[in-house]
């Protein structure tokens, strides 16, 4: 038997699983604290098993986490072969066996399901682009930006913030431009710029995106919490709240 | 009955149940699913202060006393509106039905408000029985939960025809509020199963109904709020969100406090406990205590202040339910008027005034 050319490790399982995110809470599934277990055997056999806060957590998303948990962890050099288990779910089966047969949604959830995930995660895309235009806008006109003058912005010009690299990726993955020449203020659904007029209504949606979704995160890890009581691997502590 | 500092808070419950979701109520065969489902709201209550959490025992099935000593006794409400929920593929008596409800509230004259329930998929039978219950009950509302399974079928939408030949049915009745489950659901699997549009849709088409939606859409509060500045008939129940966030996350409770203020407003929201997810009593007293904070990333939010706290926790929902409130709770003139009226841009006679 020849010894894999790359060893992979645990450390790097964990760095792949933290590629994948919730696609709603928008965070990677580490750091929420789903990743209840991963190891990888010295012949590249890697099993990671995956824990949600509730039974009924919905099952496309959950079916997006565990597939896409199998394709990072798969793709690792020196893995040889890729086991992800949902552990505790009501729909656990289904999506396990339907994601080891690399079935796509629809055919493991023969039946129940006419469409692929594509166009539910393009819709969390963009409502993390908003949010994340808050991320970014907030900061500035706390610093006393005149908010129309955001309108003029290009990326490029915004000093650069993990959350500046966090909404270039996810407009990237979106299609919409994301360089140095792009502007700041974009619709999400179109690409294209922000007027005058609409200005105010968009960042007060924003807004509301980014606190919609951070609250959801924080009844989730509230639920989670309530359900195991040991620490994730690779969890990270929630960001204060008061640094939300 | 509530009174702080001495104001006197009106207190509807707009948001509770009297399930039984104990062993002896499991459907053979879904154990699973029942047992899973009581799990999941028993973790909800975990984002409760811990003085509050039940043994898992215990919230499988509560007695009538101790739904009295909750709700009424220590958790100062004046009238609960139950909300049924049928799950009866999983649950063999139902999980928490119209009946049930009935059955334990004749006991109990002028405290608790009826709601039935319909679904869609019953077709004739469902209508006869709708009429049979508001017949019955006097129910002037009902609780929709479009991800409840039925027959191999896992959920349904609003703007289904079979769901407006209901809504038509609804409007002859007097079946007025509609609450709409808009929360943690499972259906429909492909699409996104928190999706606020056919609520959109129904409320332009029955302007004579009211839409309440339960736990404002969670976690799509934002797609709620579009949607609720837009319809005039389109409510919000806090149930949830005062519960889930005002305890485990003041911060963020505060910021969807302050969305929801700001676009849906004081008058279009209404208190729900959620009982037996969350007791009444620290809601109750948390929310009428509770401020916006004092801080710049705050200051774009609209304050609620006390008459704002009054419509919320009664006044509004009393409005909706024609539930009579003694004088001695009522607005002064010059505070304005809870409900819909001044969205609706309407006269409308405001019961026992």
């Amino acid at each position: 038997m020849s010894v894999p050319a790359f060893v992979a490790s645990q450390e790097r399982l964990l760095a792949a699983l933290e590629t994948v995110r919730d696609p709603e809470l928008d965070e990677p599934i580490t750091s929420l604290g789903f990743v209840a277990s991963c190891t990888v055997s010295a012949d590249g056999d890697a099993e990671v098993r995956l824990r949600l806060p509730t039974y009924f957590c919905a099952p496309n998303f959950a079916y997006l986490m565990v597939a896409d948990a199998y394709d990072a962890v798969s793709a690792l050099p020196g893995v040889r072969l890729a086991t992800v288990v949902l552990e505790d779910h009501f729909a656990s089966d289904v999506i396990n066996d339907g994601v080891a047969a690399q079935a796509g949604f629809v055919r493991s959830f023969d039946g129940e399901a006419v469409a692929e995930l594509d166009a539910l995660r393009a819709g969390f895309l963009r409502k993390a682009v908003m949010a994340g235009t808050d991320q970014v806008c907030r900061p500035l006109l706390a610093a006393g930006t005149d908010p129309a003058a955001l309108l003029a912005m290009t990326l490029g010009e915004v000093p650069p913030s993990r959350a500046l690299s966090r909404l270039r990726e996810r407009r990237a993955e979106l299609g919409l431009p994301a360089g140095n020449d792009a502007p700041l203020l974009v619709d999400p659904a179109t690409g294209a710029m922000i007027s005058a007029e609409a200005l105010p209504l968009h960042l007060r949606k924003a807004k509301v995106t980014r606190v919609s979704i951070e609250a959801n995160s924080g009844i989730c890890r509230g639920m989670l919490r309530h359900r195991y009581d040991t620490p994730g691997q690779g969890e990270a502590p929630e960001a204060s709240e008061e640094d939300q | 009955m509530y009174e702080s500092n001495g104001e006197k808070y009106f207190v509807v419950d707009g948001h509770m149940h009297y399930w039984n979701a104990a062993p002896d109520n499991w459907v053979p065969g879904a154990e699973q699913y029942a047992e899973g489902w009581i799990n999941c709201f028993h973790a909800y209550q975990g984002l409760g202060p811990p003085d509050t959490h039940w043994s898992i025992e215990h919230f499988q099935k509560y007695s009538e006393d101790d739904l009295m000593k909750d709700v009424f006794e220590d958790g100062y409400v004046d009238v609960a509106i139950f909300q049924p929920t049928y799950l009866k593929e999983w649950y063999k008596e139902g999980f928490n039905t119209t009946e049930r409800n009935a059955l334990m509230g004749e006991k109990h004259p002028g405290k608790f408000v009826y709601n039935t329930r319909w679904d869609p998929r019953d077709g004739d039978a469902g209508i006869e029985q709708l009429k049979h219950n508001v017949d019955r009950f006097g129910s002037k509302g009902c609780k929709l939960y479009s991800a409840e399974w039925n027959a191999g079928s896992r959920g349904w939408k609003l703007t289904d025809p079979a769901a407006y030949r209901y809504l038509e049915e609804c409007q002859k009745l007097g079946v007025k509020n509609i609450h709409v489950h808009k929360g943690p659901t499972i259906w429909p699997l492909d699409k996104d199963a928190f999706d606020v549009a056919d609520v959109d849709h129904a409320a332009t088409d029955f302007t004579d109904l009211n839409f309440i939606v339960e736990h404002v859409g969670l976690p799509r509060i934002e797609d709620f709020c579009f949607m609720a500045t837009q319809e005039p008939n389109v409510y919000a129940g806090l149930a949830v969100v005062i519960g889930g966030l005002m305890h485990a996350r003041p911060q963020f409770f505060a910021k969807v406090m302050g969305e929801l203020l700001f676009w849906v407003g004081e008058d279009k929201m209404l208190f729900g406990s959620d009982y037996a997810i969350w007791e009444p009593k620290w809601q109750v007293e948390g929310f009428v205590a509770w401020e916006m904070p004092d801080r710049e990333e705050f200051s774009d939010f609209p304050r609620l202040g006390t008459t704002g706290k009054k419509k919320i926790m009664g006044l509004n929902a009393a409005r909706l339910y024609d539930i009579k409130v003694p004088d001695e709770f009522q607005l002064p003139p010059e505070a304005g008027t809870p409900g819909a009226q001044e969205v609706l841009g309407q006269e409308q006679p405001v019961a026992g005034a």
